[in-house]
């Protein structure tokens, strides 16, 4: 085996040194969608239609038709998801960058403070308190909030939709500002259906993680599961949309490399 | 008197289900023609244009003078002169129903007819007809007792010619809005033994929900019916309990056609509303067929709610329009394809509804609860095709009468 940095990462896979944990949920007709109001274009929700199952539509062989909008299930929003990234370039999931895809985490677990309050707001002085306790962001990493929010998937309490609108989690602008020009993040990953909190239509500005994040040419991870299976700082996270020519976004496969026990 | 329809005993687990049979298919044109009138709840015969004489049954040229014949509405008076009691017949259906009661009658309109008899009549008396259609589509002639008698409707007779809901258990495909909502209370008052009302999605509350929650007899079930897995999961769990569908499914969107129009919106409506369809009627239509003549909660109608711009296309609501047609394509198909196991296969066609995709609609608009009472009427006399509110039995009656000229008047 030739010694380099790449030799070093297959043996460290092989031997499970270098662990992979996957951080996606199953893309199924009941996973939640974003809900927005009846008035407004709908997110559709995974479908999938049998075209033949070793039956007489295709003796030997098993397919389905799949159908859903970019942002089902766990996916990836590019920067023109969002208005203030319309110009950005190489906004869209086919023209971004390669290298983009692979990318380290930092891990700020909120889940605590979420669970006792499902509409805790992220905000700089929360976020500049943690890096007292932990360690500074580094740059070019994706910042993912566990919030044990996957917990919650399939009841009612995932989207958590009241009579005031959704309720969850998530950062306010003073954060989200914060991550993108002062640690440089690549984007904000979350378990929650959006990157924004569930009230984040009341914030000022609205929205303020579309809103900032995309304007800024960063993106977003949503719908993740298992953020508690990642470490602090670590963990590097693998996360290729599907190449869809001018696409806003993608659902995908995400999985996180984090080093094991030396085997 | 009628006695009262005793709910249904539980089955013996080793008794063959009854097959449901059907009588023969094969009729003239005429009879087709007297066929589509009865599925309207018309009373109708043919009549004379020379000699204005009615006939009965439905034949090409008038007996009398070989004149043309035209299908005019007919006054429903008859007298019952002979009876008979069938105890022994070659007909698979009636030989499993042995005995059944004909009769003669001489109609107010003229003829003298076969008629199947109510167990309140007897030679002699005084009768009111009507045009039904059997289990298998054609049309029969059924005299009824000239006034109301005790639990008429559940003349074991009668109940083959109606799909009537009583001690029946319906599935109603909607249950987050206030059509399905509507249904639900309907038919339960109409008698259903039980309502299952699909919920869409189970992890989303919806208006209504705690009213519906606490009525006895509803039991909220998921079901999408964009959903093939949905569907088929329900159906799998519940296909051979079920006797009437009530497909209420609907996706309302204002739209034109190269304008004011979003190919998401049609998408979503042909989903729900079209490949649904097709998604229900394959996961509920084989069990249903194979118990058509399974005793007092025999399965018995598949009923689809559409809208009655199906017929002609609506300017501002062309997609829903577009759907609406498509169901009603369907839904042709699927009447054909039941009438040869029994189940009967009905359209109930509403005008705008008043609900919130209508806002801006000025009125008549269509209750929810006239849709209801709309499909209970349907289910009782065995419709194949009822109006649900004024602005859909305007439109049909125009349609009727010019389908080109209802067209362009609805289009423009």
């Amino acid at each position: 085996m030739s010694n380099s940095l790449l030799s070093d990462l297959a043996g460290a896979l092989v031997s499970g040194r270098v662990q992979m944990v996957d951080l996606t949920n199953t893309l199924s007709p009941d996973f939640p969608v974003i809900v927005l109001p009846p008035e407004f274009g709908q997110c559709a929700p995974f479908r999938m239609e049998k075209v033949s199952r070793y039956d007489e539509n295709g003796p030997a062989w098993y397919w389905n038709n799949i159908s859903m909008n970019e942002h089902t299930g766990t996916h990836f929003d590019a920067p023109a998801h969002w208005v203030t990234g319309k110009d950005v370039p190489s906004n869209t999931v086919d023209a971004i960058p390669a290298r983009e895809f692979m990318a380290p985490a930092v891990v700020i677990d909120i889940s605590a403070e979420s669970a006792v309050d499902p509409d805790f707001v992220v905000t700089r002085e929360f976020l500049t308190k943690w890096e007292v306790e932990f360690g500074r962001i580094p740059p070019r990493h994706w910042i993912a909030l566990r919030t044990d929010w996957y917990k919650r998937v399939g009841t009612a309490d995932y989207v958590n939709m009241q009579e005031d609108g959704a309720h969850s989690p998530g950062p306010d602008a003073s954060a989200v500002e914060f991550m993108v020009h002062e640690r440089d993040c690549i984007g904000l990953a979350v378990e929650t259906v959006g990157t924004d909190a569930g009230q984040a239509m009341h914030f000022n500005p609205p929205l303020p993680a579309h809103s900032i994040l995309h304007g800024n040419g960063r993106f977003g991870l949503q719908c993740l599961t298992n953020l508690d299976k990642l470490p602090t700082f670590g963990a590097m996270i693998i996360a290729c949309p599907l190449k869809i020519e001018g696409g806003s976004g993608s659902p995908l496969r995400v999985v996180a490399m984090i080093e094991g026990k030396n085997v | 008197m009628t006695d009262p329809l005793s709910p249904p005993v539980k089955k013996d687990p080793l008794k063959n289900t009854r097959m449901g049979h059907v009588s023969p298919g094969l009729r003239s044109r005429a009879a087709r023609a007297m066929a589509v009138r009865a599925g309207q709840g018309r009373f109708v015969l043919q009549v004379c244009d020379y000699c204005c004489t009615a006939t009965y049954p439905p034949r090409d040229r008038c007996p009398k003078c070989w004149g043309t014949l035209d299908w005019q509405d007919q006054p429903t008076g008859a007298t019952v002169m002979t009876e008979t009691t069938i105890r022994v017949t070659t007909d698979l259906f009636f030989k499993e129903h042995a005995p059944w009661r004909v009769g003669s009658v001489q109609l107010e309109a003229g003829p003298t007819a076969i008629v199947h008899l109510h167990s309140d009549v007897r030679p002699g008396d005084r009768v009111r007809m009507e045009l039904k259609l059997d289990r298998g589509g054609n049309p029969a002639l059924f005299a009824m007792p000239e006034k109301e008698t005790p639990n008429m409707v559940d003349d074991a007779q009668y109940r083959t010619f109606t799909a009537d809901p009583k001690h029946r258990r319906v599935l109603v495909t909607d249950g987050r809005g206030p059509v399905g909502q509507a249904m639900a209370k309907a038919l339960l008052k109409a008698g259903a033994r039980a309502v299952f009302l699909g919920n869409g999605d189970t992890t989303m509350r919806f208006d209504g929900e705690a009213e519906m929650v606490a009525h006895e007899n509803v039991e909220i079930v998921p079901l999408n019916v964009t959903d093939t897995n949905s569907v088929t999961k329900l159906a799998h769990q519940l296909g051979g309990r079920i006797d009437i569908v009530v497909n209420t499914a609907a996706v309302t969107r204002q739209s034109g056609v190269a304008f004011g129009s979003k190919l998401t919106d049609l998408q979503a409506g042909f989903e729900s509303e079209v490949t649904g369809l097709m998604r229900l009627a394959q996961g509920f239509g084989p069990a249903m067929s194979a118990r058509s003549d399974d005793g007092t909660n025999s399965a018995a109608a598949f009923v689809d709610v559409a809208s009655v711009y199906g017929l002609t296309g609506r300017a501002g609501f062309a997609g829903q329009a577009a759907t609406a047609a498509a169901r009603l394509a369907l839904i042709s198909g699927l009447r054909g394809e039941m009438a040869q196991t029994g189940i009967r296969v009905i359209s109930v066609l509403t005008g705008p509804v008043d609900d919130v995709w209508h806002q801006h609609v000025p009125p008549p608009k269509t209750a929810p609860a006239q849709i209801a009472k709309s499909v209970i009427d349907a289910l009782t006399r065995g419709l194949e095709i009822n109006c649900a509110g004024d602005a859909a039995k305007d439109l049909f009656a125009r349609w009727q009468a010019d389908p080109f000229l209802t067209i362009r008047e609805e289009n423009q």
